[in-house]
């Protein structure tokens, strides 16, 4: 009776069905991940200190950069956000646990060996991994690993996706109609979707790999009458909506902390959801934008590009309604809400140099440059991770028990902040001044902001082993937390006890 | 002021600084794109400042208003919270002036795309061919004018890994080459991109235009310069370990200097590919094969015969270079099935370029095998 309603041991952690265990081993999944994608980082912004080739040789450089792009995106982002779903949504829809739990343990536990794999296949191709390159001009033993692990990783995804969406349709509270979710609840049932439909367009690209490599196909293949072109298509109608995927639960966690520390409701909550669903549907109609060098017809760069610079509407809606909710409010600033802010602000700079990237006669200036890399670690670093160390915060107190040292917090959120932006910060510049990506060295010209960018990296990076420091002495002990935790949270998770039980909600709540 | 609004102050002002800066600082190459030298680079830098303007002046506002908030809507200062929390009217305004705003910009842009894609009526047209890790350039108006373009001798010593060499000290470190193009001022010159392997991108900034090589397609791009000079750039998509070193150099001169340039060249080329039925000394094909070795064969072979990394193979006793000499033929003018890496150099090269290339590796890094091969040979071997 007792081993089941609490068990212990690595038993416990292999064979959990509960969305709490199973959040938990996400979250710490994700947060490997993270240092060991983040260390491929540190070695990059090692050798691009200075120019010359002082560290690594150009092949590992691209093994580096390549890997520190898929650990992030498939090992620290994504299964940091379905980490805080497992968590997260139970508990806001007042659902005892997910609608299909064992299913969810497999979900998690495939990572650890998807992951493996992927670094036994030791990829040089880019995150992007496109044809001939990684096809034919790539060694063929690992390829099939890389295949194998892109497969598992698509595999989670939609299992855990299959579930969220089950999940939410199915258990919600008795009265909780879907327009009384909580927007993080919105905006991953929106995400859910989106995963179920692209994975597969990104297991089909690897099969075709695959089969070019192994099985005598063309797919790819221009000398047996096939597309390389037709690669990036399919990759990047998996890659668009990718973006969304790690975006829109971000947009999730700061619609619920905002509101908490302004002590007012969110502003325009049915915009937030239909701009949410706007976002998702125009991510499916704008994936050439990743190709505008590539030689389409001009009416299709015409019209990708009309497309693409229309998300700016959508999100822009998003970025006011946080405002308007700011505005007039009684904010304090404990760190949830520091970590949100800097989201606005610096994912607002990402979203900007996104609409210029759109516009498809300055890209071919843009294109391949680190202006571009500038871009997407604003969307992503300063966006998604930001936005997930903010849930961290935010919700730890409510998983421990304790609150965390907000001294010490507040010193992880400044240095995190200043850092970062002094590393991507001039990644614009050196775009602008011609520096392409992918690239182990460059003209002296671009060497000071090169410099620079590497310092701030370096600091950065040493920065959030702070928050690995501070995650695990607050699951260990501090000051004892609330049910309420903070002044103006709203929702269901915050009328739980604090660690909140390892059952929950057996009993539905009544919503009004 | 309390320590956090003293840093909000700060950061609004830093913000401010950091995105007027490149608007200000207008054609500083450090900071922002360069304006470039064609009437398309102008049109594309131009709407670059265009979009930046536009979002700086957004981003001041929002952030500006964000900032008014945090300093005065705070529980601190005694604000209470209102609560009001939706709009339609105000929900359709920002719906609305962000939508007409991009219509506006759609309006430039798409004159650009128009005028991008508009091949027609070209004065010059030159094939360039991208390959791992070098152009290859081939003017289709001027018979038997081709050559292959490498990174420079200098830039390609001093960027071995630990080479000791200060880059600072290499003119034009990394964006130098050894066989530049040269066009005329003033006329249209059409790019024909393609590939003998991967997909590579041509780019020069300075000419406005970037456009993929990609293997199975001919792709196309124009631009017309209007101000002499040398402009440099690089390739822009990842090609495999080298594609950080393969730039491009582009020469723009007067008609005159221009005419004379491709009679020389086509002079050059005539005497190698007339070397056919030539016999060289065996120091003449080692210099020459040395030369031609370390910038086209060290890169993944190394400069000492010793591969650059484990998944190359050593030149310096390696079975085919001490072997067979019709397997060694075989192997350079043919290229590796299995590994495609190894290219078939026999398209990029001529017959007296490819037996110096082959006697050099038949007769350095200890390899001693005395072999001595002819142009005549290698022209039988294809």
């Amino acid at each position: 009776m007792s081993d089941h309603n609490h068990p212990t041991g690595i038993k416990r952690w292999l064979f959990t069905t509960n969305h709490k265990d199973i959040g938990t081993l996400y979250l710490w999944f994700a947060f490997t991940m993270f240092l060991l994608g983040g260390s491929f980082a540190m070695v990059i912004r090692a050798e691009l200190f200075q120019p010359g080739m002082q560290l690594v040789d150009p092949l590992l450089f691209n093994t580096m950069t390549t890997m520190h792009g898929l650990i992030m995106v498939f090992g620290a982002v994504m299964p940091a956000f379905v980490g805080l779903a497992n968590w997260q949504i139970p508990l806001m829809v007042g659902a005892p646990d997910m609608a299909l739990p064992r299913m969810n343990n497999w979900s998690f536990w495939i990572l650890p060996f998807a992951a493996i794999l992927l670094l036994i296949s030791s990829p040089s191709y880019g995150w992007t991994f496109y044809a001939p390159l990684s096809t034919e001009y790539a060694p063929k033993d690992t390829l099939a690993f890389f295949i194998f692990a892109v497969h598992l990783l698509g595999f989670s995804s939609i299992m855990g996706a299959i579930n969220i969406i089950a999940t939410i349709l199915n258990m919600r509270a008795p009265g909780m109609t879907l327009m009384k979710m909580p927007l993080f609840v919105w905006t991953w049932l929106i995400t859910a979707f989106l995963l179920i439909a692209v994975m597969p367009v990104l297991a089909g690209a690897v099969t075709m790999m695959l089969t070019d490599v192994y099985f005598g196909t063309s797919f790819f293949k221009a000398s047996g009458g096939g597309d390389p072109v037709l690669f990036q298509h399919v990759f990047w109608f998996f890659g668009h909506p990718e973006v969304y995927i790690m975006i829109l639960p971000a947009f999730g966690v700061v619609s619920q902390i905002i509101p908490t520390f302004a002590r007012k409701k969110l502003f325009g909550y049915a915009s937030m959801v239909y701009a949410t669903a706007a976002i998702a549907f125009l991510s499916f109609i704008v994936w050439a934008h990743h190709m505008f060098t590539v030689g389409l017809p001009t009416a299709g760069e015409l019209y990708f590009m009309y497309a693409t610079v229309m998300i700016a509407v959508p999100t822009a809606v998003k970025v006011f309604n946080w405002t308007a909710t700011m505005w007039r409010g009684s904010m304090t600033f404990e760190t949830p809400m520091l970590w949100a802010i800097a989201f606005v602000f610096l994912f607002t700079i990402g979203g900007f140099t996104g609409l210029m990237l759109g516009i498809a006669p300055a890209d071919f200036q843009y294109h391949d440059t680190y202006f571009v890399v500038a871009h997407f670690h604003y969307v992503l670093l300063t966006g998604s991770v930001f936005a997930i160390i903010a849930g961290v915060y935010y919700w730890l107190p409510k998983w421990t028990g304790h609150m965390y040292n907000e001294k010490l917090a507040k010193l992880h959120f400044w240095l995190s902040v200043i850092f970062a932006n002094v590393l991507f910060f001039p990644q614009h510049f050196l775009g602008l001044a011609g520096m392409p990506r992918r690239v182990p060295d460059y003209s002296p010209m671009f060497a000071d902001w090169n410099m620079i960018s590497s310092i701030g990296g370096f600091v950065f990076g040493a920065t959030q082993l702070l928050l690995l420091y501070i995650v695990i002495t607050t699951i260990r002990g501090g000051a004892k937390a609330t049910t309420q935790v903070w002044e103006g949270a709203e929702g269901l998770e915050w009328t739980v006890p604090s660690p909140a039980p390892y059952h929950t909600f057996e009993v539905a709540p009544q919503v009004k | 002021m309390s320590v956090i609004k003293t840093m909000k102050m700060l950061s609004s002002w830093l913000a401010a600084i950091l995105l007027f800066g490149p608007a200000i600082a207008l054609a500083d190459y450090k900071l922002n794109m360069t304006p470039g030298v064609t009437e398309i680079s102008h049109e594309v830098f131009n709407i670059h400042m265009l979009v930046l303007w536009i979002v700086t002046v957004v981003g001041v506002v929002v952030f500006a208003v964000m900032i008014y908030s945090i300093i005065n809507h705070r529980k601190s200062k005694g604000a209470k919270a209102a609560h009001f929390h939706e709009s339609t009217a105000v929900e359709v305004i920002w719906t609305v002036v962000p939508l007409v705003i991009l219509v506006a910009l759609a309006v430039p842009a798409t004159k650009t795309i128009l005028k991008m894609d508009n091949m027609k009526d070209s004065d010059i047209n030159i094939k360039v061919t991208g390959s791992q890790w070098k152009w290859q350039y081939e003017y289709m108006d001027e018979a038997g004018l081709k050559f292959i373009s490498n990174l420079a001798e200098a830039s390609n010593k001093a960027r071995a890994l630990k080479s000791g060499i200060d880059p600072r000290t290499v003119e034009n470190y990394l964006l130098d080459v050894d066989e530049p193009m040269y066009v005329p001022i003033g006329k249209k010159v059409r790019m024909l991109i393609a590939s003998t392997d991967v997909i590579h991108s041509w780019w020069v900034p300075a000419l406005g235009m970037k456009r993929d090589a990609i293997p199975g397609y001919i792709r196309q791009m124009w631009f017309r310069a209007d101000e002499e000079g040398i402009y440099r750039g690089q390739c822009a998509e990842l090609c495999g370990k080298d594609h950080g070193f393969m730039p491009i150099v582009v020469h723009v001169v007067s008609e005159a200097k221009y005419k004379d340039w491709v009679a020389a060249k086509k002079q050059l080329m005539a005497a190698g590919a007339g070397a056919d039925d030539k016999t060289f000394s065996k120091e003449e094909l080692l210099a020459k094969g040395q030369q031609l070795y370390n910038t086209t064969c060290a890169g993944c072979h190394g400069v000492e015969g010793v591969a650059a990394a484990p998944i190359f193979p050593n030149m310096k006793g390696s079975k085919i270079a001490t072997g067979k000499l019709a397997d060694h033929l075989a192997m350079v003018i043919h290229g590796s099935k299995k590994n495609p890496t190894m290219t078939a150099f026999g398209k990029q090269f001529n017959n007296l370029d490819l037996a110096a290339i082959i006697t050099y590796e038949r007769n350095a890094f200890g390899n001693n095998t005395g072999d001595v091969v002819q142009p005549a040979t290698v022209k039988a071997a294809r």
